[in-house]
């Protein structure tokens, strides 16, 4: 049976994220209590995984990084159809880049071999740089392939997957074991059922820290990060604004007097 | 980990995109220079590719003291493996103190294989590149409303990646001089990725980066209905197409369409952002366009301080009656 893992990442809900915003005084990042939700493309990937396992069968393994609070997201990937999930939750953890990240999920993953297949989301929609899914396939010695818009052939050893590329695509062969970054096009995630919570409720999250991965303090975390932020600056872009008044035909109406004075029309 | 080396190069990975040099690492070379100069270290380019003998005087016309060039028909289309094998290797052979890469669909998955190859941190689609006082790599990148610096103090190279159009293209000189440097493409390698085909999806509208007018849309389209009729504004305005980030989470319009620090960086003459907030990681992208309009149904909304034209309305209800009026304008 194919055993695959999922990496999931628990963000702040991104409709209300861009309320976190830089003090422009303190140059600090406030305290918030936006809800953490499965970020929006880690669904694609373990729904990915959940139609392998229903057409052909698999065991999938949910892997988390995040504090205690990120287990609600882990459980909550059970309830979809995860078999096992866990959490790498440890004070040590705090304040990893992608880099540090990366190697830390790897050591768990390491920890579940024989893997044939990982699956991430490209990107984190609070974090942005789309590097944890191919650095994890460095620190496992696998293959990547990012940016995976469809899953072509996912019979035997050698999968056929398409990748965006700019305009267009590429298609390539990959011989597993093997990463995949997904984008939002290889399918449509599912939502949560009654009956899937009801399930979940008999699987189980493994919590695992520092110790249990066999790692050293000053290789994960803050400490271990090869980047640090070393500033953080308020920024405003600002133009003198004129608001255009009157009823809303009035202000199509002058508009199209602005673009016809620009010689665009 | 390589060790910190205070006389490493500036190196700029190039990159082919159909049958020329992609602008951006035309742009990174200019960047590059400038770095390069300030450490007093040289400017060295690595290109690799099928027939790219003809790219090399190019590259140093650009500002390149150095080409680092592939030359082999296995490298005609981007293969993980053999990339990777090759400019880690190079990469252990002269242990540059920086390393630049564009934020293409191949720039954004070499980066991080050669990072975590390199044991080295990675930045992503910075927006600008500086030296500070103590000769380290400032990598700014715009994020929760405002500027983050990111530094990667002990470990080499300092690695960022750069989306099209931040830097402006170098200027060309026919008396630069520099060296060519064939490197040996390995045989045989095993290719855990292999390519069976590159399909290309013609596009459709204007070129965003070329456009006069640009109309960028974001989540105030609401649906896909709201979305139409953004892209008919584009349409009929003969404009190049925008869009936010959630506007392509939601899976109204593709990735390629999306401005600002992880999408495009465009200067049109006309920008006109419908239904977006002016959240920064867009508004950098835009920033140089000459008239900016804001178009929002929340007058509290940041996109009213950044633009010069604002329209308090919701874009479902304004952009039906403004093409209308254009219509009636003659504009179709």
């Amino acid at each position: 049976m194919l055993r695959i893992v999922v990496c999931v990442k628990a963000v702040p809900n991104p409709e209300e994220a861009e309320k976190i915003k830089i003090d422009p005084i303190t140059k600090a990042l406030p305290r918030n209590n936006i809800a953490l939700v499965i970020n929006p493309l880690d669904q694609n990937a373990l729904e990915a995984a959940i139609q392998l396992k229903e057409r052909r069968g698999a065991h999938i393994t949910v892997v988390s990084m995040g504090p205690p609070v990120a287990g609600n997201i882990v459980k909550e990937c059970l309830a979809l159809g995860a078999d096992e999930g866990i959490l790498l939750s440890d004070p040590a953890f705090a304040g990893a880049d992608a880099f540090t990240t990366a190697y830390t999920i790897a050591k768990a993953i390491e920890k579940l071999a024989p893997i044939d297949v990982v699956f991430c989301g490209v990107a984190s929609s609070d974090g942005a740089t789309e590097w944890v899914g191919p650095e994890l396939s460095i620190f496992l010695g696998m293959p990547v392939v990012t940016m995976v818009r469809e899953l072509t052939h996912t019979e035997g050893e050698t999968w056929q997957v398409q990748a965006d590329i700019e305009n267009g695509y590429r298609l390539v062969r990959v011989k597993l074991p093997a990463v995949f970054t997904v984008t939002r096009d290889v399918n449509t995630p599912r939502k949560l059922s009654f009956s899937g919570i009801i399930k979940a409720r008999q699987k189980e999250i493994t919590a695992l820290g520092l110790k249990d991965l066999g790692l050293l303090d000053g290789e994960v975390g803050l400490r271990g990060s090869p980047t640090i932020v070393s500033r953080l600056d308020h920024l405003e872009i600002k133009r003198e604004m004129k608001l255009l008044e009157g009823t809303t035909e009035e202000k199509a109406e002058h508009l199209v007097r602005i673009l016809h004075k620009s010689g665009v029309i | 980990m390589m060790a910190a080396e205070k006389n490493g190069a500036v190196w700029v990975i190039a990159e082919l995109g159909g049958d020329q040099i992609q602008p951006v690492s035309l742009q990174l070379l200019g960047k590059g220079r400038g770095l390069a100069d300030q450490l007093q270290v040289p400017l060295d380019c690595i290109l690799l590719g099928n027939e790219t003998e003809g790219f090399a005087r190019t590259l140093i016309k650009a500002g390149a003291d150095r080409v680092y060039i592939g030359n082999d028909p296995q490298l005609s289309n981007y293969q993980p493996d053999l990339y990777l094998d090759i400019i880690q290797k190079l990469a252990h052979e002269h242990e540059p103190a920086i390393m630049l890469l564009g934020s293409t669909f191949m720039g954004r998955e070499l980066a991080p294989l050669l990072a975590a190859s390199l044991r080295t941190g990675l930045s992503a689609h910075c927006i600008d590149l500086m030296i500070n006082e103590d000769m380290i790599l400032e990598q700014i990148i715009p994020a929760y409303g405002g500027l983050i610096t990111i530094i990667c103090p002990e470990r080499r190279p300092q690695m960022a990646t750069v989306a099209d159009g931040v830097f402006s293209l170098p200027a060309f000189s026919e008396q630069r001089k520099g060296e060519v440097v064939l490197v040996e493409v390995p045989q045989g390698i095993s290719q855990f990725v292999e390519l069976v085909e590159v399909v290309q999806i013609p596009k459709e509208g204007v070129a965003l980066e070329s456009a006069r007018v640009v109309v960028a849309g974001g989540a105030g389209a609401c649906d896909q209905e709201g979305w139409a009729e953004i892209t008919k504004l584009a349409e009929v305005l003969n404009a190049g197409l925008g869009s936010t980030r959630p506007a392509v989470d939601e899976g109204w319009t593709a990735l390629e369409t999306m401005i600002g620090q992880s999408g495009k960086m465009v200067n049109p003459e006309i920008y006109i952002g419908v239904g977006l907030s002016g959240e920064l990681q867009h508004m950098v992208g835009i920033a140089g366009a000459k008239v900016m309009i804001g178009i929002n149904n929340d007058r509290k909304a940041p996109i009213f301080k950044q633009v010069d034209y604002g329209i308090v309305e919701d874009c479902r209800e304004f952009i039906p009656v403004l093409l209308k009026k254009l219509e009636e304008f003659g504009v179709e």
